[in-house]
């Protein structure tokens, strides 16, 4: 056990906790035996942006195991919860399979993907991740481990995926993978010059790719607001690429190239200047239109993580991802946000629209059939009053807001826009009725 | 929960009448915040002020009775608190009387009724507070302390003691939490223009409750550990301070 002070991936507001290492459920159930009021919560890697992996004064449970078991022929995988995306994919991916959902870094663990039921660039078509799970080994704080699957206790099941870890420790999932002919992604690149055309071409086009995502600009006014960069991507298959490019398809390789150094993080470095010429450079950089690039699975699904710490540049306050979700007939939610926050000039050069399928069955799974915007929004003194007028137009238009990502919103807010929050709280109580479970967003939210 | 930005879900007014607590209360209440109590003696004027508040911030404001004076009621009072709204956020201790020097003189226990609002109530029950915010690995604390606890006038020698007294404690306490995730800020206005100072001729570098209350939530955001309102005054004290004597009597008169 050691004292540890951590923070969510923004760096905003650090808590002191007792980190416990658990190697096995025996340590995991002492630790949770052993937790007082001040409760207890697993925590990953900790990627979600806000409050979610911290409980101030209660206990954390980091689980240690490593173990990967691939079934070759089904491509079902059972890992254990600590791993993370990239140990997960440098197994899998040289064997021809892939993750079902990748969220925009591979640091991520697959608990902590299981909490958050993260989406990826594919959600319009494949869902988020809870779809793939077959089950899950779960400790929970009454009945000890349980395997809970959608067919044993529905409940439970759906109450955990999206649950953010307040049902109990997952340890293991069963989840099942998705071919891959190549690890290379063969890549479609537009860019429009407004947000109407942005959204048009997304609406359309999505339909015809496995993947799809927008990079928006704030930092421009009035009729280029929201210009962007939509790209869309597919697994490349082996008959594309000997065909196109005479050779076989190289390895899988992901390496961090460089890493922000801690001295750099007591200043903000991302400023308004920078953010307008980077988001001035990126948008004229990105092609009209190209069709059939390849690329790597790194460089497609992951850009950022060839930076390490790079919420560092954010300085000591720290920043806010701010991601919501309004439904599909409501796109001007997405309009009035992005005036909003180009009217107050923030330093915000990184803002991601994509469109999402269907909701899947999670009781506060975030995604639903929608638009989604995400904001990286450095903290500021005006930014509480921006991202409150934000909540209430998005409450207003029936949407909600990513819980893995809050930092901000307030207990009205969530409630209005997780219309199973009932529900799940009744599933809460009947698995941990002493309220063992706890984080400091659950405390914030009232959940 | 304190927020992403800084904003504050529960805060507690010691001292629930005071003008620079209610200035303050002003900027730190926020359309987060979902609860704030008011701690006072008067509960009857602490209600007035609650309704004001709520209809000025939309949020839940409630009247708590509290007496820096009752010593041993401090720890049940913040266990009562945490019961009913959990955790404390934001606890701003504004609570404290000006006393008259002369009745002071006349009368002792007019400075045992001083020293017991301004320095051992407050500082009784900031441990009280303390020790919960250490329990809840979070939380703010802001103390309204005095220019007048650097350097003792004649004019308000058991005033600025029993403020000496409080800025001593916190200052001590600031070290203890230092370690423990919680903030302390420390302010020490001037000469404040406002209700505890009507009728005084209003001394140099003097100031208002708008401003202090600027100072503090400025200080929130940056943290530093003390706060003078306005800023100069840390420098002119750090001479005042260490003025000899005859020279000090003839600057404050």
């Amino acid at each position: 056990m050691s004292d540890v002070i951590v923070a969510g991936w923004g760096r905003t507001n650090p808590a002191r906790a007792s980190l416990y290492e658990c190697a096995n459920e025996q340590s995991v159930e002492l630790v949770i035996s052993d937790a007082g009021e001040r409760g207890a919560l697993a925590r990953g890697l900790g990627r979600s942006y806000g409050d979610a992996a911290q409980v101030s004064g209660g206990q954390l449970v980091k689980l240690t195991g490593r173990n990967i078991l691939l079934d070759p022929t089904s491509g079902v995988v059972i890992v254990d919860a600590g791993l993370s995306i990239d140990e997960l994919l440098r197994y899998i991916v040289p064997k021809g399979w892939f993750v079902p959902v990748t969220p925009g870094t591979r640091y991520v663990t697959i608990g902590g993907a299981i909490a958050a039921d993260i989406h990826g660039k594919n959600h319009h078509r494949d869902g988020s991740i809870g779809a793939w799970i077959e089950s899950l080994n779960l400790i929970t704080a009454v009945d000890g481990l349980v395997t809970v699957s959608p067919g044993s206790d529905p409940q439970l099941f759906w109450a955990t995926i999206g649950g953010m870890g307040l049902t109990g420790v997952i340890m293991s999932a069963r989840i099942k993978l998705i071919p891959i002919d190549t690890p290379l992604m063969e890549v479609t690149t537009q860019r429009h010059n407004n947000i109407d055309d942005l959204m048009e071409a997304m609406a359309s086009k999505d339909s015809d790719h496995r993947y799809s995502v927008a990079w928006v600009d704030t930092t421009v006014s009035d009729s280029r607001l929201g210009r962007g960069v939509v790209t869309w991507g597919d697994h490349a298959t082996a008959d594309r690429l000997r065909v196109d490019r005479g050779r076989r398809a190289g390895k899988y390789k992901a390496s961090q190239h460089v890493s922000v150094p801690e001295l750099i993080g007591s200043r903000r470095t991302i400023r308004r200047w920078n953010a307008v010429a980077f988001s001035e450079v990126w948008f004229r950089s990105a092609p009209h239109s190209r069709a059939n690039e390849l690329q790597s699975i790194p460089k497609f699904f992951h850009p950022l993580d060839a930076v390490g710490n790079w919420n560092r540049l954010y300085g000591r306050r720290g920043f806010v991802q701010y991601q919501f979700v309004v439904p599909d007939d409501r796109p001007d939610v997405v309009v009035t946000a992005l005036r909003c926050v180009a009217r107050e000039r923030p330093a915000d050069f990184l803002n991601v629209l994509k469109r999402f399928g269907d909701a899947g069955d999670g009781m506060l799974s975030f995604p639903m059939r929608g638009w989604t915007l995400t904001m990286d929004l450095p903290v500021t003194d005006g930014l509480g009053q921006l991202i409150h007028h934000l909540d209430e137009l998005v409450m207003e238009a029936g949407g909600r807001i990513y819980l893995a990502k809050d930092g901000c919103s307030s207990p009205q807010v969530v409630s209005a826009g997780y219309p199973r929050l009932n529900e799940w709280q009744n599933v809460r109580s009947r698995v941990d009725p002493n309220g063992i479970f706890q984080s400091d967003l659950s405390r914030r939210l009232e959940l | 929960m304190k927020t992403s930005t800084g904003e504050f879900q529960t805060i507690v007014l010691f001292g629930g009448l005071s003008e620079i607590g209610l200035a303050i209360l002003d900027r730190c209440v926020t359309p987060a915040t979902t609860t704030v109590v008011l701690a006072c003696r008067n509960v009857d004027a602490g209600s007035d002020v609650a309704m004001a508040l709520h209809n000025s911030k939309n949020c839940d404001v409630q009247v708590v009775y509290w007496d820096a004076s009752n010593l041993n009621d401090h720890d049940r009072w913040v266990a009562q608190f945490v019961t009913d709204h959990g955790d404390i956020d934001l606890a701003v201790m504004a609570a404290g009387v000006l006393g008259d020097q002369d009745q002071c003189d006349r009368d002792p226990n007019t400075v045992a009724d001083v020293m017991l609002s301004n320095s051992t109530g407050p500082s009784v029950m900031l441990s009280a507070v303390a020790q919960q915010m250490r329990v809840q690995a979070h939380g703010t604390i802001v103390v309204l302390s005095s220019v007048a606890a650097i350097r003792m006038r004649a004019a308000n020698a058991t005033y600025g003691a029993s403020k000496a007294g409080l800025d001593a404690f916190v200052q001590g306490l600031q070290e203890r939490l230092h370690s423990a995730g919680v903030e302390l800020v420390i302010v020490r206005p001037g000469f404040v223009r406002g209700r505890m100072t009507q009728g005084l001729p209003p001394a140099p570098f003097s100031t208002t409750p708008e401003h202090v209350a600027d100072a503090v939530w400025r200080s929130l955001r940056a943290a530093p550990a003390v706060v003078w309102v306005p800023g100069i005054l840390r420098w002119v004290f750090t001479v005042l301070r260490i003025l000899p004597s005859p020279i000090w009597r003839r600057v404050v008169k």
